[in-house]
């Protein structure tokens, strides 16, 4: 089994993240970067895949040359070879151009199966991997929990909202969008990480995407829209000017 | 894995008090391969999942529970970084150890867990033992299937090593050496499954064994009541009449002492980066509070003493890890083809670690310093909240305090260090005296004009860092003019001189790191101004140093003639390190961590 996983190298999580004087994008200057957590869910779901069923295991990644790290860190886990689509200006594309990029890569390797995360830590779309499908001409499903093989299709858990779950048969190749959490990650480890230096990373540049459509205007911290009152005194004063402020200011009583 | 090449021209032994290094001459964290970050994130990552969690029933309810974490952290190659592959290692570089080293670092007890097993009690077979010692011993050290541990230190042997008491006499079948004694201070004692134990043979020749913990007779004793590092292993053990087959002598007997010595070597470089980590660590932690305790209707991090305290904090990590990776690469110069198949390869491997042995003492002295003024200025930031159990700062302060002690206290570093650079210029390695000759020809000459000597960045760091090394060499040649061969005696003045050219040794690592931030285009700012504060506070220690060493040797008219060129070396113009550390700790607050 052939399977390709989209990883994106995002700001590391907790980061103290600083908005550029224009508004466009944060400040990338002293931010550390890593593997995006759901697509780092996906890479396992792709390691046990194949450790089951056999197979290769590629990333494909678009980013900028500082993406190299993360897409080591892929193959250290062990995936066997990676496809780096590099381009430091892929910024200026959206989804679907992005997507495009994805797709024209994922073509040349015929994989039998896609992954990719939910969504991305930084922008959160959610919608990469079901673009990427409709660009392949192939089934989607998003937000997986769980996934089997079984011959030519593949049997697939999803999270709906509320507890449920919907489980859904399909055909391969198809793309999967992995929920975080489906399978306990690995660690890399050192032995991987001397490996991976022999792996193949192929460099290819982008070729035409469309023109972005969805532009980010503006980034910003969002304002506070709450604000919090403490009525001093004693539990009884406090109560009624409680409730003079809902009827009177509030008016909701 | 040579992964990184080194343009340094394999610099002597203490060379660097004459010698003019280059930026691009010196090894710093900026030269990290993409591999060296990855095992440092990979380190990072296991620490904060599997470490981090079990640190307060490490400390306090079953220190064991650190065992099964690094037979795990085994699986990941964390506990067998130097090991050759046919021995179950990584077969990686020094500076992988190293890095692997600090990112453990998080936590003293479990440092010492980690740096007692994968260094000294795993690195005496892999530099000593014949291949079929390795072949037995290193696989199940390299997994951590099998805790290592060192047994050097006696009741009333400590620095004194070479006064241990345990017996080693040959059985009558000449199969066994009988083994007989008290260890004591043994760092993972009471897990550890294999021992380095050093014992004098008939009680004269200093011998090194490897001692399994089932041989009969081997007992460690009760868990010592420790102030810091309590979730570590700390016991005496016991040698009743141990019998250990005669192919279990480690090394040559009656050479005991060359293995002893040369894994100190290793362990007090490798002391900067752990240190260097915990160092980092507190930063973080203080940052934290310091943005979210309020004073005075403020955040105490609004206030410019606090700020005051990040910035030195920041400035001391920097200089002592730009120290210590600066002797990690020197050794790694001479390491660039290294391959453990070569019959001399660990041979090599200690040479290289043996050539620095001075530079390691003062990173092991310096670092751990560095740590103890972290450590403390943490707790001060946390206020009454410091010196509480329940804040992470008041455990890094008791756990701090033991790396001044072990690894040779800083006392017998400071004695050594400078020893070991008057051996060498004795045995001619280092053309000392000639330096020190010239530098008094120099004096009796008239001083330069300086009228506007060159200005910019850096200039007038490099004229610190040159006249700190003068003052240090000064004070040398005076002192031996003093003393002679009796020097030796003279301790204060020894550990004077120590400080002078470590804080020379000091100075210019932060400073040439500095430059070859720059020169590669990155922003250097922050380097920049940790270095330049630095430099100039370590002027003001060495020119008080100095004037307490010479006030030792000379009086009168000599002693009035030396201070007066101590003044002019010393001599530098202001800056405003207010208002730098003020931009230091703003970085330091802004980004939440410690960041060059
Ligand atoms: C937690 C812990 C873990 C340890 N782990 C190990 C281990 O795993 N294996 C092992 O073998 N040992 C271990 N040690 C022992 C450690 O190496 C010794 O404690 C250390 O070398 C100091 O020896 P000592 O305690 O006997 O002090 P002493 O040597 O008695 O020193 C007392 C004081 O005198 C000073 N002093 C001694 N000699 C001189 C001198 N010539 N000139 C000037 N000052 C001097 C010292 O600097 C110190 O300040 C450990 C110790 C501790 C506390």
């Amino acid at each position: 089994m052939k399977i390709v996983v989209a990883i994106k190298q995002v700001p590391v999580r907790d980061s103290q993240l600083r908005i550029e004087s224009d508004q466009r994008w944060i400040q990338e200057d002293d931010l550390g970067f890593e593997i995006n957590e759901p697509d780092a869910y996906a890479l396992e779901e792709a390691l046990q895949l194949k450790e089951k069923h056999g197979g290769e295991v590629v990333a494909l990644c678009a980013g900028p040359s500082r993406a190299t790290q993360t897409i080591r860190e892929a193959l250290a886990k062990g995936a066997d070879r990676a496809i780096h689509i590099e381009d430091d200006n892929l910024r200026d594309l959206d989804t679907f151009g992005i997507a495009t990029l994805l797709a024209g890569a994922v073509k040349a390797e015929k994989p039998d199966l896609i992954l990719t995360g939910l969504q991305s830590d930084d922008l959160g779309y959610g919608q990469t991997g079901v673009v990427l499908a409709e660009l392949l001409g192939v089934p989607h499903a998003t937000i997986i929990m769980q996934v089997e093989v079984q011959g030519g299709s593949i049997q697939v858990k999803r999270e709906l909202e509320g507890g449920w779950f919907q489980h859904i048969e399909m055909p391969l190749p198809a793309v999967l969008t992995i929920q975080s959490g489906i399978n306990k990650l690995r660690y890399a480890t050192l032995m991987g990480i001397k490996k991976a230096k022999s792996k193949e990373i192929k460099s290819v540049t982008p070729a035409a995407a469309p023109a972005a459509t969805a532009v980010l205007e503006r980034v910003y911290v969002p304002q506070k829209s709450k604000q919090t009152q403490i009525f001093e005194g004693d539990a009884k004063s406090a109560a009624a000017k409680l409730v003079e402020k809902l009827k009177f200011e509030v008016r909701i009583i | 894995m040579a992964t990184t090449t080194f343009p340094i021209a394999k610099p002597k032994g203490g060379a660097f008090l004459l010698e003019q290094r280059q930026p691009h001459e010196v090894f710093t964290p900026e030269d990290f391969t993409d591999e060296h970050r990855a095992i440092g994130r990979a380190t990072a990552e296991f620490f904060a999942k599997e470490v981090a969690p079990h640190l307060d029933t490490i400390q306090y309810e079953d220190k064991s529970v650190a065992v099964g974490i690094m037979r795990k952290s085994g699986e990941l190659g964390l506990t067998g970084v130097i090991i050759p592959e046919k021995f179950g290692g990584m077969e990686m570089d020094l500076t992988s150890m190293m890095i692997v080293g600090e990112n453990i670092a998080g936590d003293g007890s479990y440092a010492g867990w980690h740096a007692a097993h994968t260094g000294i009690g795993t690195l005496p077979i892999l530099l000593f033992g014949t291949e079929e010692q390795k072949a037995k011993y290193l696989p199940k050290l390299a997994s951590a299937e099998w805790v290592g541990a060192y047994c050097l230190s006696e009741p009333q042997a400590g620095s004194d090593a070479l006064a241990i008491k345990t017996r080693a006499e040959l059985s009558p079948d000449g199969k066994h050496y009988i083994l007989n004694g008290q260890k004591m201070w043994i760092t993972n004692g009471g897990y550890a499954d294999l021992y380095t134990i050093f014992a004098k043979i008939d009680g004269e020749k200093f011998t090194a064994f490897i001692v399994e913990r089932s041989f009969p007779g081997v007992q460690p004793g009760a868990e010592e009541k420790k102030m810091g590092i309590r979730g570590s292993s700390t016991t005496p053990i016991f040698l009743d009449n141990v019998k250990v087959p005669v192919e279990n002598v480690l090394g040559e007997i009656g050479r005991g002492h060359i293995i002893a010595f040369n894994i100190l070597n290793l362990g007090r470089l490798k002391l900067g980066p752990l240190a260097i980590g915990g160092c980092k660590d507190v930063i973080a932690i203080a940052a934290k509070y310091a943005k979210e305790r309020k004073a005075f209707g403020k955040t105490i991090s609004a206030f410019g003493m606090i700020q005051q305290k990040l910035a030195e904090m920041a400035i001391r990590t920097y200089i002592g890890e730009s120290m210590s990776y600066r002797v990690v690469g020197m050794i790694e110069s001479h390491l660039e083809n290294f391959s453990w198949d070569a019959p001399d390869a660990a041979q090599t491997k200690l040479k290289a670690v043996e050539e620095y042995a001075t530079e390691s003492s003062y990173v092991k002295v310096f670092a751990s310093e560095v740590l103890d003024f972290v450590v403390d200025e943490g707790v001060q930031i946390h206020g009454g909240y410091g010196f509480h159990q329940d804040y992470a700062v008041e455990r890094a302060y008791r756990d701090s305090r033991i790396n001044r002690i072990f690894e040779g206290t800083n006392e017998i570093n400071r004695l050594l260090a400078t020893g070991m650079l008057l051996k060498r210029a004795q045995r001619g390695a280092l053309p000392l005296v000639q330096a020190v000759m010239k530098l008094q020809n120099e004096l009796l000459s008239p001083p330069e004009l300086n009228l506007g000597g060159p200005v910019g960045p850096f200039v007038a760091e490099t004229k610190l860092v040159e006249n700190a090394k003068k003052i240090g060499l000064m004070t040398l040649g005076i002192a031996f003019q003093k003393y002679m061969t009796t020097i030796d005696e003279q301790q204060e003045l020894l550990a004077s001189i120590t400080d002078i050219m470590m804080n020379a040794f000091a100075m210019e690592s932060g400073l040439l790191r500095a430059q070859k931030i720059a020169a590669s285009g990155k922003n250097a700012q922050n380097a920049t101004e940790m270095a330049a504060v630095f430099c100039r506070e370590a002027m003001d220690s060495i020119e008080a140093a100095a004037k307490v060493a010479l006030a030792n040797c000379q009086e009168g008219d000599a002693l009035r003639m030396s201070l007066a060129v101590l003044k002019r070396f010393a001599k530098y113009e202001p800056i405003d390190a207010i208002k730098l550390r003020r931009n230091i700790a703003a970085r330091v607050l802004e980004t939440g961590k410690y960041t060059v």
